[in-house]
């Protein structure tokens, strides 16, 4: 469609542009000041602060916790809100109610709650110390924090596409004598897979610019436990602006090209379901 | 008829309205912004109280003193990046420098503005160890012994883990003699540090709530807070043989003041930290006053009789400390190697 041709829908003009300034001002123009800054260096300068041990350890460790964490939440998140979706069970909607608070706690008490729970003095920390597992002020603590706030994003984007998913079909895949497995496989998973994805990507991003909850938890230690949002803040209060700048700015395009691909995956998964779910078509018509 | 009396009343409420915000514009038309660091919260509550008392006893004018604390360095940034402070109180000297040279607000020469170099009260740091001292620990060497655990927040976002940072390089220095072998000391300490906290709050919190760690490296103001607020059967302070004597500095942010129309309120509310008054008021807060004629004798007999070396001597100022050990690159970040 182009500019000039005339929409049946109203306002697009108007909508347009109020888009453009919005999205300019809220999203575009900050970001390119990041980028803006960074260019102050020159190019070996910025080669030579990405290449450096502590800055590679840093965003390794930010981007490989946040993958991590969010693998494992779009596992479990996809069978939480599987069992939501299907089954009922006393006390459900309080669950289903908790599954929220990630959202609109500030991240900072999740943090200090999380530690003094997995603290070697705290609930859990003194159970898991006897037998030498360590999480608090570890790596593990930082994939702990970031499942926590990483959570309700697979939940919330699955859950509406299980429902609209009929359990017959499920049913109706063990009527014709697939095994669980397969049924999971090869009815659920061609369906999911794209909200999955977006809930995948989703607690990715999220994971990897945490910062208020994670330094609770981390033990902060350079090459070791210090996540690559730490390292801009200790660039920043040694008013090294430039160079938090640019550690910031490999981190964006670093997650974009991560969301690209993410996305790539989505849209390939989307034709994939596309063309099962014109294969699927008969069984649906027999069952009627 | 009852709109006109309707219309006369909403007139009065809106002028009684207009005069009423007027009223209060005019009570609140002096406000001083205090930028200062985390321990001082309770001193400073204190303090502002007396000083708009005197304020108003001397000019008749009220003053309204608002307070900021947080991370010494994360106060000065937020200063530099416009926070409208009229006069900043912190923890450690580069950190006003940073300000006077990123923003031209304070003149170079602030430091020889007030008396002892602009630090109306000066602290120090001592070892916090649990009751009973169990892992016996005395003096610093004893920091870097295998199996024992040093609680200090990360000199790169905190001033108080700065001053610690001075304080074992200074005991190493003093008692080793080279610059390579104090930095192996003090190499050695971090490597005994399980956690390092941003802040010097964090820090407390971690060894105190968390239990981990058998010695906490902390101001002496925070040190007595914690051992008298969460009490005597749990820890003890532990005074090391030799330490830094901390200055934190206050100035006026002059750009900021004169901006405001505060300039003598500015000065004189840092002035009266000088006054016995205030100083007595600082040792009641476990600050070691600058003037201690005035402060209580019971107060002062808290305060344990150690040798300090300030940074000046030790470490020719800090512009040289902050270049040498903390900047990028520096002997901190050599400290901490890739394993």
């Amino acid at each position: 469609m182009t500019f000039t041709s005339r929409s049946a829908l109203p306002g697009f003009h108007l909508a347009l542009g109020y888009t453009l300034v919005y999205l300019s001002l809220i999203v575009l123009i900050p970001l390119a000041g990041v980028f803006f800054k960074a260019t102050e260096l020159g190019l070996a300068e910025i080669w030579a602060i990405l290449r450096s041990e502590r800055v590679l350890s840093a965003l390794t460790l930010s981007f490989g916790t946040a993958l991590i964490a969010a693998a494992l939440n779009a596992v479990f998140g996809t069978l939480v809100a599987w069992v939501f979706v299907r089954y009922d069970f006393p006390g459900k909607r309080l669950f289903d109610a908790m599954i929220d608070l990630p959202f609109a706690l500030p991240t900072a008490v999740a943090g200090i709650a999380l530690t003094a729970l997995y603290a070697g003095n705290g609930w859990v920390g003194q159970w898991l110390e006897p037998l030498g597992i360590k999480i608090a002020f570890t790596q593990v603590g930082i994939i702990i924090a970031l499942l926590f706030i990483g959570l309700p994003f697979v939940v919330r984007t699955v859950e509406p596409v299980l429902r609209d998913m009929e359990k017959e079909l499920e049913e109706a895949a063990a009527l014709l004598g697939a095994s669980r497995w397969q049924t999971i496989r090869l009815v659920l998973l061609p369906s999911l897979l794209p909200s999955l994805l977006t809930g995948f990507a989703l607690a990715f991003a999220r994971g990897v610019g945490e910062y208020g909850s994670v330094i609770f938890i981390a033990g902060n230690l350079p090459y070791v436990s210090e996540i690559a949002p730490l390292l801009i803040v200790i660039r920043l209060e040694e008013f090294d602006y430039t160079g938090a700048t640019v550690v910031a700015a490999a981190m964006l395009v670093i997650a974009f090209v991560m969301l690209f691909v993410i996305n790539g995956l989505q849209a390939w998964s989307n034709r994939h379901k596309v063309r099962n779910q014109s294969l699927a078509l008969p069984v649906q018509g027999a069952k009627q | 008829m009852i709109t006109s009396i309707s219309r006369k009343l909403s007139l009065l409420a809106a002028s009684s309205l207009i005069a009423f915000t007027s009223f209060s514009q005019l009570a609140s038309a002096a406000e001083l912004l205090n930028v200062s660091y985390d321990p001082t919260r309770e001193l400073y509550k204190e303090y502002n109280e007396e000083f708009s008392d005197y304020w108003k006893f001397k000019t008749g004018k009220d003053i309204s003193i608002k307070q900021s604390h947080g991370g010494a360095g994360k106060q000065a940034r937020a200063v530099i990046d416009g926070l409208g402070a009229d006069v900043v109180t912190l923890a450690l000297a580069y950190d006003i420098d940073a300000i006077g040279e990123k923003t031209g607000k304070i003149p170079k020469d602030w430091q020889s503005r007030l008396p002892n170099n602009s630090a109306p009260y000066t602290s120090t740091i001592v070892l916090l160890v649990r009751k009973g001292n169990p892992k016996n620990i005395r003096n610093w060497d004893d920091l870097v012994r295998d199996g024992v655990q040093v609680i200090t927040p990360n000199p790169k976002t905190s001033g108080g883990a700065r001053w610690n940072y001075l304080a074992a390089y200074t005991f190493a220095k003093n008692k080793y003699g080279s610059d390579k072998a104090a930095q192996d000391f003090v190499g050695k300490i971090y490597r005994n540090v399980p956690v390092l906290d941003t802040g010097a709050r964090g820090s407390t919190n971690t060894f105190v709530q968390r239990g981990i760690g058998d010695v906490l490296l902390a101001w002496e103001n925070e040190a007595f807070l914690a051992v008298n607020e969460l009490g005597p059967d749990k820890f003890e302070i532990v005074v090391p043989s030799v330490s830094i004597k901390a200055e934190p500095p206050v100035t006026v942010v002059d750009g900021n003041a004169k901006k405001h129309g505060n300039e003598a309120v500015a000065k004189a509310y840092l002035e009266f930290l000088y006054t016995p008054y205030a100083q007595k008021l600082v040792a009641k807060h476990y600050y070691r006053p600058f003037l201690a004629e005035f402060a209580d004798a019971k107060d002062l007999a808290r305060f344990p009789k150690l040798k300090l070396i300030t940074v000046d001597e030790q470490f020719g100022g800090w512009q040289k400390a902050q270049k040498t050990h903390f900047l990028d690159g520096g002997v901190f970040d050599q400290i901490y190697t890739p394993r």
